[in-house]
């Protein structure tokens, strides 16, 4: 783990795709895509629904393949990565989990899979991933609980833990704040920003809460025809790219440092 | 410091989930056939009282029939149970789907076929008869279940999508059976003879099928205890299944060879028995709440002893004859199903 991040720190882009073009049968959901994600950094992706963040994720976590174009990872062709060693590499967060009977501790625990295989029983340093894993997302306190007996905020929490757990320098995670109250979507945010800051991971998450996705440390702006900017957050704002990508005004204002959203809705409401 | 004081608490109890209770079902289930495997040694076509007689003092005739004649077929039954236990909980995990059973890739049909032909074949001339006697009702059966299973994968060329697959063993059953139906029509004679195939029938295990059923148990329930954390995994979806580093294509075909070996096997041995297979795995679910490993174990534990409680039954209730143990699994396992449905609507 530790040599891979020292590898991170001398080669800033961790994953990158060029050209990347993705198609259900003939509709296209975005063309010619090129991006570089690179180590310690915390992107946020956002966009109209139906722009496609669910299918980019999908896309660079090797799960939904490319019409055209590469994606590396590190480096070497994301096709080129032996299974296991990829999954070592690079954590994916589905947007909904599929209802499941396994205990919290259970389902974290699968996230080592990547780490022990098939045979090898679990190991110390396989606990102590999950346990930090599980202190981090707060669920440790129902490690036992089944995840059918837990709220879908819990449940989120959980299945945070089970992508953390891997330890992967690069985590691409679907929409992690569903379900979560605002504290506790302020929680994983703030996770997510250690992750990268201190962790040296490359996390790219998609987010529906705007003013959430304005505390990342770059945004990947998607429209209805491909990628409207990827930059900084104050390049963002700089070019109105939101506004771009939604098709209407998106209104963000500057509170003590903070970028927040402002509905329309509440000028109609002042006035 | 209370924060901290709970984490601890977890960390400490990553290990014991439910291991207890996995542990007193364990000896219930063996105790209940240990109770099964004494009675049934006393059940048959004579009284009690004869039988109790024959335990205490032997002699050559009422050896040869305990131990040759009820012994192997008490164990033979439960290793039945016990393969399509397996065969039940693995195929509900590969299909996420806990209405899936192990007759679903359409071997039920591919072995009624197998018998059918080989019946006819036998009647038809002296060559089929010497073939016959070669592979035998059982053997035919067992091809015929693999075949069954062969053209199920194929029509829905290889075992990536479900769905698909589910609808293939469909219609291989369907298609199967038809050609069953239309080989019966031409030679209504050995109908009879089918009839019992079809019914399930526990009354031909020998010692040799006994042991054949043990070893087979053996060859699937290994590989699928090792394989279980990934249908743990497939629980949480294919896609986070295969980002956490499993191969779907590998992990489906190894469990569905599995899924096929196991029923096949059984198939051969004692015919179609129904629900026994579909039964096992919730009847573990129902009473304690398990991962994959445990319910791989707890599953073929439970099958068996479901399928020699049902063969005691079938020798019992109208004895000195037998009825079919297959409409004794039906009966039991259809009142529990339907049962758990009125449980599930009550409870909403």
């Amino acid at each position: 783990m530790a040599e891979a991040r020292a590898q991170l720190a001398a080669d800033p882009v961790v994953l990158s795709c060029r050209d990347l073009t993705v198609a259900y049968g003939s509709r296209i959901v975005f063309e010619g895509v090129s991006l570089e994600i690179c180590a310690g950094q915390w992107t946020a992706v956002v966009g109209p629904n139906g722009s496609g963040k669910s299918t980019l994720l999908r896309t660079l976590a090797g799960l939904t393949p490319a019409k055209a174009g590469t994606i590396r990872l590190q480096g070497r062709r994301l096709s080129a990565w032996p299974r296991r060693e990829r999954a070592r590499n690079l954590a994916w967060l589905a947007q909904t989990a599929a209802p499941t009977e396994l205990t919290a501790a259970e389902v974290v625990a699968l996230g080592r899979f990547a780490h022990s295989g098939w045979l090898a029983h679990r190991k110390a340093e396989d606990d102590a991933s999950m346990h930090r894993a599980m202190r981090a997302t707060g669920s440790l306190a129902w490690a036992q609980r089944r995840l059918s007996t837990l709220s879908g905020g819990e449940r989120q929490r959980v299945h945070l833990a089970r992508v953390l757990a891997v330890e992967a320098p690069v985590l691409l995670l679907d929409e992690p704040t569903t379900h979560l109250d605002p504290p506790h979507q302020e929680d994983v945010a703030r996770l997510l920003r250690e992750q990268a800051h201190i962790g040296g991971v490359s996390v790219l998450s998609a987010i529906h809460d705007l003013s959430l996705a304005l505390t990342a440390d770059r945004l990947i702006v998607l429209g209805h025809r491909g990628v409207v900017g990827h930059g900084t957050v104050r390049e963002a704002l700089a070019g109105d790219w939101l506004s771009a990508a939604f098709c209407t005004r998106v209104d963000i204002v500057e509170h003590g440092g903070v970028h927040l959203w402002k509905p329309a809705l509440a000028e109609n409401g002042a006035s | 410091m209370l924060r901290h004081a709970v984490a601890d608490l977890g960390a400490e109890r990553f290990e014991c989930a439910a291991s207890g209770r996995l542990g007193t079902w364990l000896v219930c289930c063996v105790g209940v056939t240990m109770l099964l495997t004494a009675i049934s040694l006393l059940v048959g076509t004579t009284s009690i009282e004869e039988s109790w007689k024959w335990l205490l003092s032997p002699d050559a005739k009422s050896s040869v029939v305990l131990w040759q004649i009820r012994l192997p077929r008490t164990v033979g039954a439960w290793f039945a149970g016990a393969l399509l236990g397996l065969a039940g909980a693995v195929a509900q995990g590969v299909f996420r789907n806990p209405l899936a059973e192990p007759y679903l890739l359409g071997t039920a049909s591919g072995a009624a076929l197998g018998v059918t032909v080989c019946l006819m074949a036998a009647d038809a001339s002296v060559g089929g008869l010497a073939l016959m006697g070669q592979i035998g009702v059982t053997g035919a059966a067992c091809i015929g279940a693999c075949a069954a299973t062969l053209l199920t994968v194929t029509l829905s060329r290889g075992v990536l999508q479900t769905a698909s697959l589910l609808l293939s063993g469909i219609v291989t059953a369907f298609l199967l059976s038809a050609v069953t139906s239309l080989l019966l029509l031409t030679k209504p004679e050995i109908w009879r003879e089918m009839q019992t195939f079809l019914l399930g029938t526990t009354s031909f295990i020998s010692w040799s099928s006994a042991i054949l059923l043990g070893i087979v148990l053996c060859i699937c329930i290994v590989p699928a205890v090792l394989l279980s954390r990934g249908l743990d995994a497939l629980t949480l979806g294919e896609d986070t299944a295969q980002s956490l580093g499993l191969s779907l294509p590998w992990l489906r075909l190894t469990l569905l060879g599995i899924v096929a070996l196991a029923t096949s096997t059984s198939v051969g041995q004692v015919g179609i028995v129904g629900f026994v297979g579909l039964v096992a795995p919730h009847l573990v679910r129902e009473t304690l709440s398990v991962n994959h490993r445990q319910l791989l174990i707890a599953a073929p534990l439970g099958g068996g002893a479901l399928l020699q409680a049902a063969d005691l039954v079938s020798r019992w209730i109208i004895r000195p004859a037998e009825l079919p143990v297959g409409a004794v699994t039906a009966c039991v396992g259809g009142s529990y199903l339907v049962f758990l449905l009125w449980r599930r609507s009550r409870d909403g």
